[in-house]
């Protein structure tokens, strides 16, 4: 059923669509209910419902010039517009917009490679360049530079490093809106405007120095609504000659804490990648006295346990890129470091390999470690490979035959680094289950850090992701979304906020972020308002509502 | 009389020609559909329906490994191998989506580009590359 953007009548909706058919070619204009559909969010809690977030119609720019004359009619007609590049940001949402009736500005035919410059390491994209495509550019070509992607390849550079995606190698990469070098955005007057030091005319270095001078309001445009960008500068990871690998683990639950602290001391001085942390425990999950010790958080009990099974509580996996000397240097140092606080740790040497590594070895099965140990590093990622093979976990399993993740959500909270508060934010995030949904069993004391981020660690609730697996009626859903609104206010009231979520749950996470009356929302509105006074971008996107819209924050099945 | 059955040859002659030349021309066209059928399948749908091994040792790729525990052996796992897939079929699958396979929008893959895939893949089955 054709729908029509909120506050546009059917006259002036029809006029916008006869000029965004002369900028882009009327073959791009899409209206049809048809090929309106995969422009839905494919995982939404709201699929099939009356409220679902759905475009009204989509059009795709193929230039820069072409997105200026879309901007330019939205305003004139006052038609909300929402932006995606490769729309496959699945688990935040796809390529869904905030609000329900906006016409989706679909930038995947802008996907030119522009620049790889393996000197200075920089690339400069466009909006619908995918992980995918950029490997086979840099593949082609032969140029000695990596690139850090996402788990699933099929999404873009640009379009996750505007939703603080992360990756999996050093940490000045893995962070992929930090690894903006600069960009080119088409303001919601549809005015072109440049970042750092291509703001001016003539530079030879856009990609070198981001700052050019002055505020650098590159950061304004992740996970916010003031622009289209339209080319993003990044910096990319020169191919290191060798890549190494290591475990250490260590014995006692209270270990944590000397681990993190070593783990932190060699992130910082960018001497590792991405640490993997877990827990051997978790095999031992079937045996019923273990499981009451680590519901109840036992840890006298938990390490009696783990020691009678000869088993470590806690490992890290540890990576090096350098050269074979260096990384083996490196590895070295940092069992010295480990073994100085916890001296009956034990550190187990892993892969030692030439890179560029082949196929074979990203898929091999071979893992150096000894039982009960084993690496659940997944190397395609380590080495910016970009691959589907993560697409399993929502689909058909041999564990899950005859059910599929229908609601693929992404829901991770920001907690301090260090052992101490994720050892604390474990038992607060079990209390969490336990008042959202009385009864259920949860073991969270085995819950270990993510150091996407490597200034910070992401805590996963898990729980709430997969509950629903086996609940996908639309009451399951609807049961699931007041879940995760709960979760989340639950989280901020235990002091965490949550570091990105789907559009149905931004306005829930934004609310988190509430110092001083809500001053940072209050401040982003008020630029909002002063640069889109027509709230014509992605209005709601990172919960920050427009002037024209602002009532329906939170509108959405509250 | 001689000339008329001459020019009757010379006429069949160049009948057989350019039929010749439309059937090579046809089959010039479609290898080429095949051909660029094969470099969109490599690059939007082999990185799940591929004959490549995944990680950490797992034998098949997700969406094959889908496929194999859907069918249990009655239809091939591998995209490639299978002749039942008409162009329709696959138009449908990718832009509707089925199970946790998202929908392809035509600025990821055009019409005709579904039907190059298709096209390929009924080459492969037929041809078990």
């Amino acid at each position: 059923m054709a729908i029509l953007p909120p506050g546009v009548s059917a006259a002036n909706f029809a006029k916008a669509l006869k000029e965004f058919e002369a900028a882009v070619g009327k073959e791009w204009v899409i209206t049809d209910p048809d090929e309106i559909h995969p422009y839905r969010d494919y995982f939404s809690i709201l699929k099939d419902q009356d409220d679902e977030l759905v475009p009204s119609a989509a059009v795709c720019p193929d230039s820069v010039e072409q997105v200026q004359a879309v901007v330019r009619a939205a305003n004139k007609y006052k038609v909300p517009l929402y932006a995606i590049s490769t729309g496959k940001n699945f688990a935040y949402g796809g390529p869904a917009p905030n609000l329900r009736g906006s016409v989706t500005v679909d930038l995947k035919r802008m996907n030119r490679v522009l620049e790889v410059d393996e000197k200075r390491n920089t690339a400069l994209v466009e909006p619908g360049v995918s992980y995918m495509d950029m490997y086979r550019h840099i593949q082609e070509r032969g140029l000695k530079v990596m690139i850090d992607t996402a788990d699933v390849g099929w999404g873009g550079l640009m379009g996750n490093a505007l939703d603080r995606g992360i990756g999996y190698t050093l940490g000045p990469y893995r962070d992929h809106s930090n690894a903006c070098t600069g960009m080119e955005v088409v303001l919601p007057n549809g005015e072109l405007m440049r970042t750092g030091m291509g703001a001016m005319p003539g530079s030879t270095s856009w990609q070198d120095y981001k700052y050019g001078f002055g505020p650098d309001p590159s950061g304004l445009f992740a996970q916010g609504n003031y622009g289209i960008v339209v080319k993003m500068g990044f910096r990319l990871m020169p191919m290191p000659e060798h890549w190494r690998t290591g475990l250490i683990t260590v014995p006692r639950r209270r270990d944590f804490i000397a681990l993190v602290d070593m783990v932190n001391y060699l992130t910082d001085l960018f001497v590792i990648g991405e640490p993997i942390y877990s827990s051997p425990l978790n095999g031992l999950l079937g045996d019923a006295a273990f499981r009451r010790a680590a519901l109840d958080f036992n840890e006298a009990e938990m390490d009696r346990i783990a020691a009678a099974n000869g088993r470590h509580s806690w490992q890290v996996e540890l990576q090096f890129y350098g050269s074979e000397r260096t990384t083996l240097a490196n590895w070295e140092w940092a069992t010295e470091l480990i073994l100085r606080t916890v001296p009956d740790a034990h550190c187990f040497a892993g892969d030692s390999l030439r890179m560029p590594v082949t196929t074979a070895q990203i898929e091999a099965a071979e893992r150096p470690y000894p039982a009960p140990y084993s690496s659940v590093m997944r190397r395609n990622v380590m080495h910016g490979v970009p691959k589907l093979y993560m697409w399993r976990s929502p689909g058909r399993t041999d564990e899950s035959p005859e059910t599929w993740n229908e609601t693929h959500i992404g829901l991770f909270s920001v907690v301090g680094r260090s052992g101490e508060a994720v050892l604390k934010a474990q038992k607060d995030f079990q209390d969490i289950v336990k008042r959202t949904r009385p009864g259920a069993e949860f073991v969270a004391s085995l819950t270990t850090p993510l150091q996407w981020n490597p200034n910070t660690f992401f805590l996963g609730n898990s729980f709430f992701g997969t509950a629903t697996r086996n609940d996908n009626s639309p009451e399951g859903k609807i049961r699931q979304l007041k879940e995760l609104r709960e979760v989340l206010k639950l989280n901020a009231e235990a002091g965490y906020g949550d570091y990105r979520a789907p559009p149905l749950l931004q306005d829930d996470v934004a609310d988190q972020y509430s110092f001083n009356n809500h001053a940072l929302r209050r401040f982003n509105e008020t630029v909002k308002d002063a640069i889109d006074p027509n709230g014509i971008l992605s209005p709601g996107r990172g919960g920050i509502w427009p002037k024209a819209h602002r009532s329906r924050r939170g509108a959405v099945r509250k | 009389m001689k000339t008329a059955i001459l020019f009757k040859k010379l006429l069949g002659a160049m009948f057989a020609v350019a039929l010749l030349a439309g059937a090579q021309a046809a089959a010039a066209q479609d290898a080429a559909t095949v051909a660029s059928g094969k470099v969109l399948f490599t690059r939007l749908c082999a990185a799940c329906h591929g004959a490549d091994r995944s990680d950490q040792g797992r034998a098949m790729l997700p969406g094959t490994d889908a496929l194999r525990i859907k069918y249990k052996g009655q239809l091939p796992a591998l995209l490639e191998q299978r002749t039942d897939l008409t162009p329709d079929v696959i138009r449908t699958f990718v832009r509707r989506g089925t199970w946790s396979m998202p929908p392809f929008r035509k600025t990821e893959i055009s019409d005709a580009g579904i039907d190059a895939v298709s096209a390929y893949i009924a080459d492969a089955a037929r041809t078990k590359r």
